[in-house]
């Protein structure tokens, strides 16, 4: 029998009453269903990462920590090795992260700092977010017809020029690094953006008021207290921009120029993981499919790393700025 | 009726002329929140070095005309603001005046406790950095928390997030804030009004202090105080006969006059705790 409080005849008008029998039974149920759904999320994952693993056992077996330390491709040699993917993946997502980022949060800014009226925010902000809803292969499609030949002239005058330059060592043939992080960049830029107008936006009228009432120009109002205040939201953002740039697939395929090799810069192609295993599955032999698998489960556990490092730093900041401890 | 005695029959309070020097002089015409008149025909002269207390019903223009006098109401887009606000003989509303200047000098502590996501030691710091201070920084910090009656509590942990304290130790974060860069005029709007008594005093002797070198301007509800630090005081009330809630200055002067002897009637009920 639930705790009842007494009912004496003082408080026959009193409307206060324990929730009914249904009120509570439907927080029960909502209780177990909220639990259920993210105990399905972790099933989930544990079950793809199990089946990869499954596929992959072969593969780790046979080249073990090799694998990720090797510089070739060679299927027909069955020589397998991912350290140029890896390296392509990380470089171009951190450009790409640079980049994206910076633009990012810029126009986040832009548009939460009353430098529009928040009418036309807002029309910004649904174009902004409407970059995310174009398909990957019409990026891919735009890289190769846009991008590649108006960034070609640059780079061969920039290799020209800044040779010595590890980033400008060689020339841009075609597909390569810089393309693939440009158009990387534009597509991180949407979730990027998106999620820093809400971790702006989140900021408390009054915190906006203490900074102006001290006197602080618009630009020392943003740099010195709206970013500081809004730092862990800015990370979560660039965390999730980083995590969409590991994985981002169809377009790297398109215009990186998959070719294995680890080089500082910008014009030469390079390949990634993702697009590693977008170009190579089709015709992959069993042998192969197998070290792809292996190749995939890295990929994952690189996400999975750079997920729980952001999560740590935002953790950290959330604790340093904003003294929830 | 005429419109010319339709117009004679607005109130329009005495205007109060102070013994003493003013550092602002504020003449309210019309303060608009969009269509919305929100104050009309005040005139409120702030005296140097000294407090100015505003009391008055929730609701009758008291914060409104406190941040006219910085123009912190420029944030909301749809204030406008008719009348003159005179800084040392200088119209703060003039065109080619900069806020952020005016804010420099005119101080601001508000009525909910609003501290920066930063440790407790750079929020007291902010305006002092800002204002590119050279001295001594960690003794104007300590000063100013002194000030605010926070050091003792905060000493060991300056480091700490400005948001992890409580709602009045917050409060007394932002006067220390406020206070650090010595503004020549100090705003606060209801700033004990999260704080327990013994905090109260001591903000207050802060405000005691403060006046030897400074000018305040002080809205609260707690008539004590305003009899316990303002020299002057400033009746607002709310007019309803005009069609909207329209806050205007009923009567201004010496807080004793006001509290002992008031003129209008309207300001002995409200300070007698009568209400029509
Ligand atoms: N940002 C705003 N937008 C629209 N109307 C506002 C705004 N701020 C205040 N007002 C209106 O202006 C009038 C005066 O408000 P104000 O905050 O100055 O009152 P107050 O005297 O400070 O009251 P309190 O003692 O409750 O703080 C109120 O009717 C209020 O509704
Ligand atoms: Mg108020």
């Amino acid at each position: 029998m639930a705790f009842q409080f007494p009912k004496s005849s003082e408080t026959e008008s009193s409307a206060s009453r324990p929730p009914s029998a249904f009120d509570s039974a439907s927080d029960i149920i909502f209780r177990r269903l909220a639990w259920t759904c993210a105990a399905l999320i972790i099933g989930l994952v544990a079950y793809i990462l199990w089946a990869l693993g499954i596929q992959a056992l072969p593969a780790i077996g046979e080249h073990g920590i090799g694998f990720v330390t090797g510089t070739t491709w060679h299927a027909s040699q069955d020589a397998f090795g991912i350290l140029p993917e890896i390296w392509g993946t990380l470089y171009s997502s951190l450009l790409a992260l640079l980049i994206g980022g910076l633009f990012g949060i810029t126009i986040a800014i832009f548009l939460t700092q009353d430098f529009i009226h928040h009418r036309l925010a807002s029309v910004f902000r649904t174009i902004v977010e409407m970059l995310a809803a174009i398909p990957s292969v019409v990026y891919g499609l735009w890289g190769i017809f846009v991008v590649i030949p108006l960034i070609k002239p640059i780079a061969a005058w920039l290799h020209e020029t800044l040779g010595w330059f590890p980033l400008f060592s060689t020339d841009l043939a075609g597909p390569g690094l810089a393309p693939a992080v440009l158009v990387l960049a534009i597509m991180i830029l949407p979730t990027v953006a998106a999620i820093s107008v809400d971790a702006l936006r989140r900021i408390p009228y009054k915190v906006k008021e203490a900074a102006y009432g001290m006197g602080t120009t618009k630009w020392e109002a943003i740099l010195k207290v709206m970013l500081p205040s809004s730092s862990s939201g800015l990370l979560a953002a660039l965390v999730l921009g980083f995590g969409r740039a590991l994985g981002e697939t169809m377009a790297l395929a398109m215009l990186i120029g998959n070719s294995n090799q680890i080089s500082l810069s910008l014009f030469s192609p390079a390949n990634t993981l993702a697009s590693l295993l977008a170009s190579n599955f089709p015709e992959a032999g069993k042998l192969e499919v197998q070290a792809l698998m292996y190749a995939a489960l890295v990929l994952l556990a690189i996400t999975l790393i750079v997920n729980i490092v952001g999560l740590g730093i935002q953790q950290y900041t959330v604790r340093k700025f904003e003294g929830k401890l | 009726m005429s419109a010319l005695q339709e117009k004679s029959q607005v109130f329009v309070a005495e205007p109060f002329q102070p013994e003493s020097d003013t550092v602002i002089d504020c003449a309210v015409n019309k303060i608009y929140y969009g269509d919305f008149l929100a104050v009309r025909d005040s005139v409120v002269p702030i005296e140097k070095k000294k407090i100015t207390g505003f009391i008055g019903p929730s609701g009758c223009g008291k914060s409104t005309v406190l941040r006219s006098l910085n123009r912190m109401n420029d944030l909301i887009d749809i204030f406008r603001f008719e009348g003159s606000v005179m800084y040392h003989g200088q119209d703060i509303y003039a065109k080619k005046v900069d806020p952020v200047v005016v804010r420099r000098y005119i101080g601001m502590v508000f009525q909910q406790p609003n501290p920066f996501s930063m440790s407790i030691y750079d929020n007291v710091a902010f305006g002092l950095r800002l204002n590119k201070y050279k001295g001594n920084m960690d003794e104007r910090v300590e000063t100013a928390l002194k000030h605010a009656a926070l050091w003792k509590e905060v000493k060991d942990k300056l480091k700490n997030s400005g948001l992890s304290l409580s709602g009045g130790q917050q409060q007394r974060l932002c006067i220390a804030r406020a206070v650090a860069t010595e503004p020549d005029v100090l705003l606060m709007d209801e700033p004990c009004s999260a704080l327990d008594p013994i905090a109260t005093r001591m903000v207050e002797e802060l405000m005691l202090q403060l006046k030897e070198n400074y000018t305040l301007a002080l809205v609260t509800h707690n008539m004590q105080q305003a009899t316990r630090v303002a020299d002057t005081t400033a009746f607002f009330s709310v007019d309803i006969s005009q069609g909207g809630r329209t806050g205007y200055l009923v009567e201004m002067g010496p807080t004793q006059q006001v509290f002992e002897a008031p003129r209008e009637s309207l300001t002995k009920d409200y300070i007698s705790g009568q209400f029509s």
